[in-house]
């Protein structure tokens, strides 16, 4: 039950509350170039939701296997040439940068494979997005979110383990889909309007982003609110 | 083919009539993120000038050895390896510092402005050439950065790096310092930049 509510938490934490977008600003690209048409918006959402699980989970696999401190399998290979105490010290957290856009490559990869084998027509919808994902910064962010949560945990306990992460992922995309959706709507509507013209592109869509990130705001303090709701679980 | 931009060029290109943030619209992410103060942006900056500068000289570098295919992964991967020796150097010498900026130093490596120098510039021309471009787009960067957080920070808390500017009676704008406030002012700057820049540009017709 505690888990399950902690899993609950993250999810809302990483949907609405602390939008990945509105609060902490990654993705910002895709979110002003891809949202003029809401059926463009909803295809880059997906795109980006299914790679984001399928990154987190290669990332938090590899951190917590071979990365972090005193990981098994690191500590397995370094045990052929030293001794077992030794071997449990090595930390490889120095190349997890390259090594999570390594997986993020290959996660599109995978994911436009997979796609393009067993469902054509979401192919088609929104295969043309999915290069360019790799450099979109919302996946990065959600794999080092995961690595903060599970590298450097006084109390091995605490480290989160890959329920926790995939619920992070995927989430995560869902709030990025709905911040998408939202301002895609709302661009559809914009284009009727007369705006000023140096206002015209991405300056009125930049303000219109500022007014969601307020709308937004309103969710702060419902994780708490839910919690003492629920009597302090 | 056309002629290719001369080193100074380049350089002076990069400041304003090809600004990364304002003209190009490229690397929003930290723009918008860390300019809540001076002193972060201002960090930011320097950090991405530096990989931009070592990623530039090094793809130029090895430009005529990358197979065409290959290109972008050997980007990604040299970006890489130069923001973890950035962040290593920043959490050894600013460690206060480094907890501020957080993820969004690890996430210099899928700024776009550095991927597209390397694939506009450094790929093509020589060492020299990619040096100055690196200089002038950081600087560029720099400007921008600073221009958006001179204003949040001091509409936010009547301070500039720290240093109290305004009356202390001033009612500081919470918002400004706050995730909104990020985008409103980005907003509200860049239409400056196209009502200047248009106003200049009917003025020279």
């Amino acid at each position: 039950m505690e888990y399950l509510f902690d899993i609950f938490l993250i999810s809302i934490s990483a949907a609405l509350i602390n939008n990945f977008v509105l609060y902490y600003f990654v993705g910002i690209c895709p979110f002003i170039g891809v949202s003029r048409q809401v059926s463009m918006a909803v295809g880059m959402g997906s795109a980006v939701t299914a790679v984001m699980t399928f990154a987190v989970f290669l990332s938090w696999t590899i951190t917590t296997l071979i990365l972090t401190p005193g990981a098994p399998l690191s500590a397995w290979v370094a045990g052929w040439f030293m001794s077992p105490e030794k071997a449990r010290t090595i930390d490889l957290t120095i190349m997890t940068y390259i090594v999570y856009i390594f997986s993020i490559a290959s996660a599109v990869q995978f994911v436009e494979m997979y796609v393009r084998r067993f469902y054509p027509p979401l192919y088609k919808s929104f295969g043309v997005f999915l290069p360019l994902i790799t450099t979109n910064c919302a996946i990065l962010f959600a794999c080092l979110t995961v690595m903060s949560n599970v590298v450097g945990k006084a109390n091995p306990a605490e480290a989160w383990d890959l329920g926790r992460s995939l619920a992070l992922g995927f989430f995560g995309g869902v709030g990025f889909t709905i911040a998408i959706v939202i301002m895609a709507g709302i661009r559809e509507e914009l284009d009727l309007c007369d705006v000023p013209k140096p206002f015209q592109g991405a300056a009125i869509t930049l303000i219109v982003g500022g007014i969601l990130a307020m709308a937004f705001m309103g969710f702060n303090g419902v994780d708490t609110g839910i919690r003492s709701a629920l009597g302090g679980l | 083919m056309n002629e290719l931009p001369t080193p100074f060029e380049r350089f002076v290109q990069g400041i304003l009539p090809e600004n990364p943030v304002y003209r190009q619209l490229l690397g929003l992410c930290p723009t918008l993120a860390v300019t809540n103060g001076l002193k972060p942006a201002l960090t930011m900056a320097v950090a991405v000038g530096a990989v931009l500068l070592c990623a530039n000289i090094m793809i130029s570098l090895i430009r005529n050895l990358l197979k065409p295919h290959l290109r972008i992964v050997v980007f990604t991967l040299t970006i890489a390896t130069f923001v973890t020796i950035v962040d290593r150097v920043l959490a050894a010498y600013m460690y206060q510092m480094s907890k501020t900026l957080g993820p969004y130093i690890p996430l210099i490596i899928v700024n776009c402005i550095i991927i597209c120098r390397c694939e506009v510039c450094a790929s093509r021309q020589g060492v020299v050439t990619a040096a100055a471009d690196a200089v002038g787009q950081a600087s560029g960067f720099a400007l921008a950065l600073t221009g958006i957080a001179a204003v949040r920070e001091l509409l936010g808390t009547g301070m500039l790096a720290g240093f109290q500017v305004l009356p202390e009676a001033w009612p500081a704008w919470v918002i400004m310092v706050l995730p909104p406030g990020a985008f409103l002012t980005f907003g509200l700057l860049l239409a400056l930049v196209n009502y200047i820049s248009d106003h200049r540009s009917r003025k020279n017709a």
